[in-house]
């Protein structure tokens, strides 16, 4: 009875759109759905970072090289602030982190495709970065507030993310015959992983009935979905690229375009970790993590000894 | 999960000055093993972009916060003191500048 009360007052709190802060009573499906996205989404962030790492030491100029490496900086920061946002429901950080390590939480399946030429880290950028993008400025308006906040710092930083990539793909597209060739098998590679991104068709997506209710999510995996094809396709156009559809056309009673089927066998293999560098991804983190270990326990010791000396003195 | 040692040292809540003037403001938190370790790793997590000016570290530990459950008590004395704002008071028709 108590319960059927506060869920209740809950949700005309969401429908009044009153942001939900962490000490406030949440049903436990609420609180769950929350920790499972946010550190999805961070895990997405951390392990974001590595198919563009593998380009950073063959960046061509050093405009390239200082760019990508404030991009996959902001990366690891975004991450952490999902990972701050996820603590404040009461599951530490260090919880998260294990999840990841023994593959019991997912991250984007986009990062398990391999980054194979230059060209690939304007593709991550333009498309990978704004499909993010698209799903980001939708989730500032998310009912949970810390998680609300983040996104808004995160779309803040995020935008020079898709327009250095764009300048990257453009540049090639604009090049030398086989650097454009190289562009347009670039987009060939990420277009349908990239649009796969928002995740299955809203009749198939088991998790968007109590998220919408809950306005943990402000619109459904397809409404974002169309809102980045129509946005990317004329981007494609100027550069003179071809987007991989053949059955991509503007629809006009619709006032959006149409496109083809997407191949959801493959999503899912690659969702449950049959993707080209799915090993290898999970097998870097660990390592990093591994080697990372003496730092923290330098780090531990030294705080320990600060707290010891200020016994003392 | 309770078996996991805490590899990340605690919280600390972060605030930042965007300027001179202005008050700090509470931007987010962050892990760190001692204090000049949360100031250095709150400068490189939140002011990438000259974000600003001063930045303070307080251990989460360290902030008392009042609770939802009391909001209504808590905050209650104060909604019927309409006496505490200008609009409560009648001005003689005319009257300027006040």
């Amino acid at each position: 009875m108590e319960d059927v009360k506060k869920l209740e007052a809950f949700q005309a709190k969401i429908d009044a759109e009153i942001k939900i802060e962490p000490k406030d009573w949440m049903p436990e499906d609420y609180r769950k759905h929350l920790q499972r996205q946010i550190s999805q989404h961070a895990h997405s962030e951390i392990i974001g970072m590595q198919p563009e790492g593998n380009w950073l030491l063959r960046a061509p100029s050093l405009r390239a090289k200082v760019v990508l490496l404030a991009k996959i900086q902001d990366e690891a920061g975004h991450g952490l602030y999902l990972y701050s946002a996820a603590e404040t429901l009461g599951k530490s950080r260090t919880e998260y982190l294990e999840e990841l390590r023994t593959a019991k939480a997912k991250y984007s399946s986009i990062f398990n495709y391999p980054t194979l030429t230059w060209a690939d880290m304007g593709a991550v950028g333009w498309l990978v970065d704004g499909a993010a993008i698209v799903n980001q400025v939708s989730l500032q308006r998310t009912s949970y507030g810390p998680y609300a906040r983040g996104m808004v710092k995160i779309c803040k930083e995020e935008s020079f993310h898709q327009r250095q990539g764009y300048e990257i793909i453009a540049d090639m597209a604009r090049g030398s015959e086989a650097q454009k060739e190289m562009a347009q098998d670039a987009l060939n590679r990420f277009w349908w992983p990239s649009i796969m991104m928002f995740g299955p068709h809203d009749s198939d997506s088991p998790n968007t009935g109590n998220a919408v209710k809950w306005k943990i999510k402000r619109a459904t995996n397809d409404e974002l979905r169309q809102s980045f094809i129509d946005k990317t396709v004329h981007q494609a156009e100027i550069i003179g690229l071809t987007i991989p559809d053949p059955d991509l056309k503007w629809n006009e009673a619709k006032g959006h375009y149409d496109f083809g089927k997407m191949d959801w066998d493959e999503f899912w293999r690659v969702v449950k970790g049959g993707g080209p560098c799915s090993k290898q991804r999970l097998k870097h983190y660990n390592d990093a993590h591994e080697n990372g270990k003496w730092v923290r326990e330098a780090a531990k010791a030294y705080s320990d000894k600060q707290l010891t000396k200020e016994k003392v003195a | 999960m309770s078996e996991i040692t805490d590899s990340q040292g605690p919280i600390w809540e972060v605030f930042i000055q965007s300027k001179p003037g202005l008050a700090h403001k509470h931007v987010g938190n962050l892990h760190a093993t001692d204090e000049e370790m949360a100031l250095q790793n709150a400068r490189d997590l939140y002011t990438r972009r000259q974000e600003g000016t001063c930045i303070w570290v307080v251990p989460f530990e360290a902030i008392t916060s009042s609770t939802p459950e009391d909001d209504e008590s808590f905050f209650e004395p104060n909604n019927d003191k309409a006496y505490r704002t200008p609009t409560h008071y009648v001005m003689p028709e005319g009257a300027k500048h006040i």
